[in-house]
């Protein structure tokens, strides 16, 4: 990767044609019978694809040493964050009317509102110490332990996919498989890993 | 990277810095284009707009019920036509025929139009037995002579919060019904839709027991707005919406219009029902549309009109005049 300045930048325009689309799609009543559901339903797949794509970075980089990965795990990770908002604002706006109160009752009465909501609302921290200066501020190790919360919010976006429509679809298991894998690879590379470490401690 | 001897090279063939310039941003406009040609593919895979349209040959002799939008006050028994047509705009063609809900094709709903173009439907016959005086296998030709088909313009609920106006052709259920004589002891109606995985590719996947069934308790079913229908906008019909012959109660959610049926049961006891059997936390016998009555994951108190606003669920769907009745002194809460 020679120069991860323009590789970011074919990944910000690679990001927002989805959403391009979308609006093309829905400037032209392309959406299908139902362009509400539809434009809910693809911002909420776009969402777990892209926190898919966040996941991968680490365990990938970790097996093929391609450590240039690391350059488009921050950006990755902000556009789940932006297509989960634009994925709520779609349901708020069309399915609730702005409803605040709407929003509220769902969340308390409906297991897999509650799931998407507690996915979003944990991503809030994350994008908002997504910058450098954040890291340095709050120092590294700080810093990756909050950051591991994306872990729940995969587990949690996961469960409000799966819970959402009438049966389990195909979609639902795949998204559900795929969170699932990359999760146990950080296991698997985290007891890998520890067990390449000396065992110093134990032989003093 | 292995380094050569540079002074090899004559000084006339290195590449001046402009069009090194040039070909690098060329080479970058040819990445930027790829990569996003190749994401908005991937988009299109995720997101087919599936829009083709097919025609369907029309029905003969449909009647038109005479009816003024009703007049709600002289409801005479089986004489009524009140609520046969319903005064609101009517769903698009292409969209009826392109948002289905039929699982034994695709659990997507735009999908199953597709998937079901082409289904075979002849030869096709209907059994109707059970407990009734004339039990009686139909040929379908025969079956739809019963009665001519009348245009019914309803409005059709999902369980889902969407909802479509749409009209059908068809005649009331009854009259089949009276056809073969259903026995005193006969309470209930059970109905089975074709299992055939070869021709419902779907009904290899388990997400759902097959064969679909549905059943109704005997005074819906001889209800005159259910209706068996064979044609929608005048035209047969299509694979996508129950071809041959499907079942239609306006006042319940679609799941309990059971599509491309082969059978029906005249029972003395409750039949089960497909939804039921998957959910039953979810979906009951009854499933009659009422706002109050929330589906454990999502609300009922309004739908997404397909093609037009969101708006407020009518209880049983805008049928209460006609149907109440039926349920007076029922737990609608408890029989959901």
């Amino acid at each position: 990767m020679k120069d991860p300045r323009f590789a970011k930048l074919v990944l910000l325009i690679n990001g927002v044609v989805p959403l391009g689309m979308l609006a093309w799609d829905a400037y032209n009543g392309q959406i299908g019978a139902n362009p509400v559901n539809d434009a809910i339903h693809i911002t909420g797949v776009m969402t777990l694809i892209f926190l898919s794509l966040t996941l991968a970075v680490t365990p990938v980089r970790k097996i093929t040493g391609w450590n240039w990965l690391s350059h488009f795990r921050r950006m990755l990770g902000l556009f789940a964050f932006f297509y989960a908002c634009v994925h709520f604002s779609f349901y708020f706006a069309l399915q609730r009317s702005f409803s605040v109160t709407g929003v509220f009752e769902d969340t308390a009465k409906r297991p897999f509102i509650f799931f998407g909501m507690a996915a979003l609302v944990l991503m809030i921290p994350l994008a908002i110490t997504s910058t450098n200066g954040m890291i340095k501020w709050m120092g590294a190790r700080k810093w990756k332990r909050l950051h591991q919360l994306i872990y729940l919010v995969a587990i949690a976006a996961a469960i409000h996919y799966w819970l959402n429509g009438k049966v389990v679809g195909l979609g639902q298991e795949v998204f559900a498989g795929i969170i699932a894998v990359l999760l146990a690879s950080r296991i698997v590379l985290w007891q890998a890993a520890e067990m390449r470490k000396p065992r110093a401690i134990a032989e003093t | 990277m292995s380094i050569g001897k540079p002074s090899r090279i004559p000084g006339s063939e290195i590449t001046d810095e402009r069009t090194y310039l040039n070909r690098r941003s060329f080479l970058r406009a040819g990445i930027v284009a790829a990569s996003v040609t190749a994401t908005g593919w991937i988009y299109r895979k995720i997101n087919a707009p599936a829009m083709k349209s097919e025609s369907f040959p029309p029905l003969a002799d449909i009647v038109i019920p005479a009816t003024q939008p009703t007049t709600r006050q002289s409801i005479t028994g089986a004489q009524s036509t009140a609520g046969f047509t319903v005064d609101e705009p009517r769903t698009s063609f292409q969209d009826i025929t392109h948002y289905n809900n039929f699982y034994e094709f695709s659990t997507d709903k735009e999908s199953v139009a597709d998937a079901a173009s082409g289904f075979i439907t002849h030869p096709w016959q209907v059994s109707v037995g059970g407990l009734c005086r004339k039990p009686r296998v139909f040929d379908l030709g025969d079956l739809l002579k019963i009665a001519p088909p009348e245009e019914r313009v309803y409005r059709m609920r999902c369980v889902e919060a969407w909802s479509m106006v749409i009209p059908w052709d068809g005649f009331s259920l009854s009259r089949l019904l009276d056809r073969v004589e259903p026995l005193g002891d006969a309470k209930y109606v059970a109905f089975q839709t074709l299992l055939d995985p070869a021709r419902m590719p779907n009904e290899n996947s388990g997400i759902l027991q097959w064969p679909y069934v549905e059943g109704l308790r005997m005074d819906e079913a001889m209800h005159p707005l259910t209706i068996l229908a064979s044609g929608i906008y005048g035209k047969q019909l299509p694979p996508q919406d129950g071809a041959p012959v499907r079942l239609v109660v306006p006042w319940k959610y679609g799941f309990k219009g059971i599509k491309s049926i082969v059978k029906i049961e005249l029972r003395a006891q409750q039949p089960p029902t497909t939804w039921n059997i998957a959910a039953p936390d979810e979906y009951g016998f009854y499933a009659s549309v009422n706002p109050k009555v929330d589906h454990p994951r999502w609300s009922q108190a309004t739908e997404q009109r397909i093609g037009g606003d969101r708006r407020d669920t009518l209880m049983f769907n805008g049928y209460a005049d006609e149907v109440a009745s039926l349920y007076a002194g029922m737990d609608l809460r408890a029989n959901f």
